[in-house]
């Protein structure tokens, strides 16, 4: 069906040699900021801002270099050094850069960077010592407060520097580097405020929880290992197509799980919700835009798996539209703001795995709507962060209402983003997602009309409950107390990356639909034959808009044109289910937690007493053996001594029945 | 120069040094003098290390030969192979990193008497033994060190331990004293298999021998249960947890952190060098053992409620990590397991060493639940601490990742079931490092009523070169590798088991 390209990445000579500045720029940020102390603390996020747009400087010419190539010779990559020499694993650490990375590195640099820039805005005042729980300070530890702001853009810094090491890397050795170096910030800034404890706990749940997916991605590596003998791409690719299916299927299934984890795709994606507990910033870049879709990222690069290995990537569609139901129903019951917008990011993944789960077909709209959702979705994130800035950090939508009133460029920003996500044309989303749809409903047999349809219905949730999340902030009337609240638009530094994402969310898609991004992606992911879906393409393009129109005009009866009880009204077994997020928590905690945690500590009781015990009976003999060495003045020489004679006894009777 | 006895060197200097720190009548100057010798003695090591010649066909370098008891074919016979150099070199490094960071441990024993000097000088005592363990290239020298080791050790516990020492140390004594007995009783018929004569008991000389296959198991197992117990493994790990939490922090690296790697180290030079056949035979139990202590390690390591115990508990764990690549009887594994070896003992240091940095700012107390919200009042100790957690858990990028990485690689080649059984570990070392670091530096900021100093001078370089090497070695574990990997080809030679090798990229063998 396909041909694949991408093994050109290794013949394709030499790349250029200051790519890794991408990576070490931010890098160093974020080291001379954990190491430079309070000196840094004036200049620090400053120069943090500034190394990452020196990073999306860096970006620009590579990419200029990059399309002045023949498509064909597109793909670069650049051995480093030698990282892991050891018998026949001879493992360089090495970039490739070819249309799928040097996508990537565009939007991390780009939107990270004008995160960057509006965390100069939103942290300027970080309160972290009043949002942790307990008491006041007093004036002298204050003054001794460590520096969270410096710390929060080493952080911002670290990550950056992680995930683009993280598409950057021309292995999937180095690729795990990033993959758990991005897992580190994200734990990190999951936990900024750690002085509450209920954040830590999220901080940690994260951490676990991915790292159960990264069983799988270490499992695939041993598995491609000792199958390939090799862990670069270009190897793997050129390998996999000869390889058995059954290999190949055991590879794909375990690179989903690595991927369902990162991505908080179903069963792993517990952990997102929780991962609010961030600074808003850090929920629009990583828990939105940026690392949450490196498991997208994971499976297009390994296309030349999935390609080989049908039943593996009907693992990953399903997946995804299991996932893309399941964000939509958790995402119309939340009343905190951060939370929809969450269920919302899980529902969104969900669409671009199960369009990555397509093959061919649909890798080119997986890349495009992640591109295009990471404009709009880090936008209303900020978006949602200005609202909280100008109302004293309230996340419940039930207390917002009329802020379209107060705050202008939010309004008309989020707005955009708002349109994108629901799929109105001409915005972002809707050429990105509307690909997507028209992809599922590709193939034979019953599997289009499923997946296809769970894209459709998606589709239409999708359009009510972030409609509802719109009408209940800025439009209806206002339902918070004008005495506590004086709701204000924020400063330009918040603003201003505001306004730049929202143009991504109106333009960006039309600008990738019509500026030949399917071709420019093809050399990675492979030419997608002529295909039909099983419904006519304006039978599906009109159904999704009805749909859409339907959700939304629902939402508008319900939360702009009727009034919003300010107390959540009881709700249907339903409602209460999708509140505690389809009650995944409460299986996670009976399955795992609680039997882990009662196997542990028995173990432990049995380690004191039975195993310590059986081993010789040791514990009784040495407190009889200790008492009776205290007894003996020179105690121990005399016992070392008899045991070293006891051992030439016992020498001496070897030697005569070895003669 | 290059003739100069660099192995011998090594172990007199701080032999001669523990002796001028004992008497020496101030124990400030005591520390001071003890620091001077691990340093001079570090410079001489990496002096000796820079003679080392990678490309070499010889198994041993810096070789010494004399005789000694031509009677009993004793002879003092020193070299080192890659493995060995490299872990001589982590002994030395760590040596006065742990001088510094006991700087202020003993403020409590010299007010009751005990002194200053003899822990110092016990300490410099304990170099000479692990430099001498770990060079010795005749079996009897060898398990004269093995044994000998474990008087300074016995007293650095049992005098300047916490509230169970003289339990603890006399548990350790006993254990491996009952490891050492066994293990004699088969130094002793190994002679007799050998081919005698006043060198009888040398490496080579008992190389390749043509065993009696029963008689070969009998003497493998001798020496693997001696060196099970040292490493330790299940279920003979019980009294490490018990010396560590006892001992100081200091004591407790070089405890666990090298001396403990002669039960590996033992496992590659004598048991599989030596009985190639029995240790085939054997693979299967200490796979299974391996990963048994590597779960098991892992799982009571999150039930642990005391800093110290749990990072033993941690060790246990790790060390079922480097047996299984030792047996896996790849070239990967092996190597892995080598590298094992030497990160391991960083890690394990800071770990140690920072948590000492917290017990002694929390009056000595090693409960995790004592603390509590100490991000906010020592930032400093809270990042570097963080830091030795994340290398617990082997994090990418960290030098613990890469021979983790490689074990689990390695292990796959052969063993795909072990390695798929021993995966869900890293997860559970994710559970215990950060819950560990969660209970005693997240949350509120304590109200303790009282001035808790940040990380000073002194501990900053105490930490500094732990952390550089755990990130050197993550990044460019070539360093290492490129000098542990001939000896670990060398080994799988003696073993004569074929390597796994990798397929060859395009020949797609596996249809």
């Amino acid at each position: 069906m396909t041909s694949l390209v991408t093994a050109s990445a290794a013949a394709a000579g030499a790349g250029p040699a200051y790519a890794w500045l991408l990576v070490a720029l931010p890098l160093l940020g974020a080291a001379v900021l954990l190491l430079g102390g309070r000196r840094t603390d004036s200049f620090g996020p400053l120069l943090a801002t500034a190394l990452s747009w020196a990073s999306f400087v860096v970006a620009l010419p590579l990419l200029f270099a990059m399309l002045s190539r023949d498509p064909s010779e597109r793909a670069v990559q650049h051995t480093l050094y030698s990282w892991i020499p050891v018998g026949d694993f001879q493992l360089d650490a090495g970039i490739l850069l070819d249309p799928l990375s040097i996508s990537f590195v565009l939007l991390i640099t780009f939107v990270g960077s004008l995160i960057h820039v509006y965390s100069l805005g939103y942290m300027k005042d970080d309160p972290s010592h009043v949002r942790g729980e307990g008491r006041e300070l007093t004036e002298w530890e204050t003054s001794r407060e460590p520096s969270d702001r410096r710390r929060f853009f080493a952080y911002l810094n670290l990550f950056v520097a992680a995930m683009l090491l993280l598409v950057l890397a021309d292995s999937y050795a180095l690729l795990f580097v990033g993959w758990e170096g991005v897992g580190l910030a994200s734990y990190l800034l999951i936990g900024f405020w750690n002085q509450n404890r209920a954040y830590a706990t999220a901080a940690n749940k994260a951490f676990w929880v991915n790292r159960v997916g990264d069983m799988g991605v270490l499992a695939a590596m041993m598995a491609m290992f000792a199958s390939f003998g090799a862990l670069d791409f270009a190897t793997v690719a050129e390998s996999a197509p000869e390889a058995s299916t059954g290999l190949l299927v055991l590879v794909g299934l375990l690179l989903l799980l690595g991927a369902t984890g990162k991505s908080a795709q179903f069963p792993l994606q517990s952990w997102l919700g929780d991962a609010m507990a961030g600074p808003t910033p850090v929920s629009a870049l990583i828990h939105a835009a940026t690392m949450v879709t490196a498991g997208v990222y994971l499976i297009v690069r390994s296309a030349p798996i999935f390609d080989s290995a049908p039943t593996a990537q009907t693992a990953v569609a399903v997946i995804g539209a299991i996932t893309l139901l399941y964000g939509a129903i958790v995402g119309l019951a939340k009343d905190d703001i951060k939370k929809a917008l969450a269920a919302s990011t899980m529902s969104q993944i969900g669409y671009m795995m199960l369009a990555a789960g397509l093959g061919p077909v649909g890798y080119v709209y997986a890349i495009m709507h992640l591109l295009t959702h990471g404009f709009f979705k880090a936008g209303m994130f900020l978006g949602a962060g200005s609202v909280m800035h100008g109302m004293k950090d309230e996340v419940n939508m039930r207390r917002f209402g009329n802020l379209n009133a107060f705050m202008k460029i939010t309004w008309v920003t989020f707005g955009l983003g708002w349109l994108a996500i629901i799929g109105v044309p001409p915005f972002s989303g809707f050429w990105s997602k509307d690909g997507v749809i028209e992809s599922a409903f590709v193939g034979e047999g019953i599997k289009p009309w499923l997946l296809g349809g769970a894209a459709l219905i998606g589709a239409g949730i999708t359009a009510f409950y972030m409609s509802r999340l719109f009408f209940m902030t800025f439009h209806g009337k206002a339902r918070w107390d004008e005495k506590e609240y004086h709701p204000h638009e924020s400063p330009l530094t918040m603003t201003v990356p505001m306004m730049v994402l929202s143009v991504g969310s109106a333009a960006l898609g039309l600008i990738l639909y019509f500026g030949g991004f399917k071709t420019f992606l093809e050399p990675v992911v492979g030419h997608a034959e002529e295909h039909h879906p099983v419904l006519p393409v304006p039978v599906i393009m009109g159904l999704t808009l009805a749909l859409v129109a339907i959700g939304a005009f629902l939402a508008y009866r319900q939360y702009a044109a009727a009034e919003v009880p300010v107390t959540p009204p009881e709700g249907s077994w339903a409602t209460k289910a999708a509140r505690a997020d389809l009650y995944q928590e409460e299986v996670n905690r009976t399955l795992f937690e609680q039997p882990g945690v009662a196997l542990a500590r028995g173990l432990d009781f049995a380690d004191r007493s039975g195993v310590d015990g059986t081993v010789g009976g040791l514990s009784s003999w040495i407190a009889s053996a200790s008492s009776s060495l205290r007894r003996l003045q020179n105690g121990l020489a005399r016992s070392y001594a008899l045991t070293m004679l006891s051992g030439v006894v016992v020498l001496l009777g070897a030697m005569w029945v070895m003669q | 120069m290059t003739d100069l006895p660099w192995l011998t060197i090594l172990m007199v200097v701080p032999l001669v040094g523990s002796l001028v720190v004992a008497i020496l009548p101030s124990a400030e100057t005591a520390k001071q003098t003890a620091l001077g010798i691990s340093l001079v003695t570090l410079a001489l090591g990496v002096v000796a290390a820079a003679q080392f010649q990678t490309g070499s066909g010889e198994q041993f370098q810096l070789v010494e030969e004399h005789s000694w008891i031509p009677q009993f074919g004793v002879s003092y016979a020193l070299g080192v192979d890659g493995i060995a150099l490299t872990l001589i070199l982590l002994a030395l490094v760590l040596t006065p990193v742990c001088l510094l960071a006991a700087w202020n441990d003993l403020e409590g024993e010299a007010a009751s008497g005990r002194r200053v000097q003899t822990y110092f000088a016990l300490m410099l005592v304990l170099v000479t033994f692990m430099v001498g363990v770990f060079a010795a290239t005749d079996v009897f020298l060898f398990y004269v060190f093995f044994e000998a080791m474990l008087i300074p050790v016995y007293f650095l516990i049992g005098s300047f331990g916490g509230a169970h020492r003289r339990y603890a140390a006399i548990k350790f004594l006993l254990f491996s004293l009952l490891g050492g007995l066994i293990m004699l009783v088969a130094v002793i018929a190994l002679y007799f298999v050998g081919p005698g004569g006043s060198d009888g008991f040398l490496v080579s000389s008992l190389t390749g021998l043509d065993i009696d296959a029963s008689t070969e198991k009998w003497l493998f197992v001798g020496f693997f249960i001696a060196f099970a117990i040292k490493a330790p493994m299940w279920p003979v790990h019980t009294w490490l947890p018990d010396a560590a939490s006892a001992a100081k922090p200091a004591t407790a690296v070089l405890l666990v952190g090298v001396l403990d790697k002669v039960g590996t180290y033992g496992m590659i030079r004598f048991c599989l060098q030596l009985f190639p056949e029995a240790s085939a035979w054997a693979t299967p139990v200490v796979i299974t053992l391996a990963v048994i202590s590597i779960l098991y390690g892992a799982m009571l390591a999150i039930a642990q409620t005391d800093f110290m115990r749990l990072i033993a508990f941690t060790s246990v764990s790790h060390f079922g990590f480097i047996v299984l690549g030792i047996f896996a009887m790849t070239s990967v594994g092996g190597g892995g397991a080598a590298l094992y070896m030497v990160n391991h003992g960083f890690s394990t240091a800071a770990l140690f060493l920072i948590v000492g940095m917290l017990i002694y700012r929390n009056y000595g107390s090693q409960q995790i639940g004592d603390f509590g919200g100490w991000q906010r009042i020592t930032p400093g100790v809270a990042g570097v601490f963080l830091v030795a957690c994340l290398s617990a858990l082997s994090l990418p990028g960290l030098s613990t990742f890469v021979s983790e990485f490689l074990v689990f690689v390695g292990t796959y080649q052969r063993y795909p079931v072990a390695a798929l059984v021993a995966l869900p570990a890293v997860v559970l070392a994710s559970i215990y490092a950060l819950w560990m670091y969660k209970r005693s530096m997240t949350g509120p900021r304590p109200d303790l009523g009282r001035f808790v100093p940040d990380l000073s001078l002194r501990e900053k370089v105490v930490v500094a070169p732990l952390i550089i090497a755990l990130l050197g070695l993550g990044f460019f574990p070539k360093l290492a590798l490129d000098v542990i990997d001939p000896a670990v080809q060398q080994t799988l030679t003696h073993v004569d088991v074929e390597d796994v090798s990798a397929p060859q990229a395009t020949s797609g063998s596996e249809r």
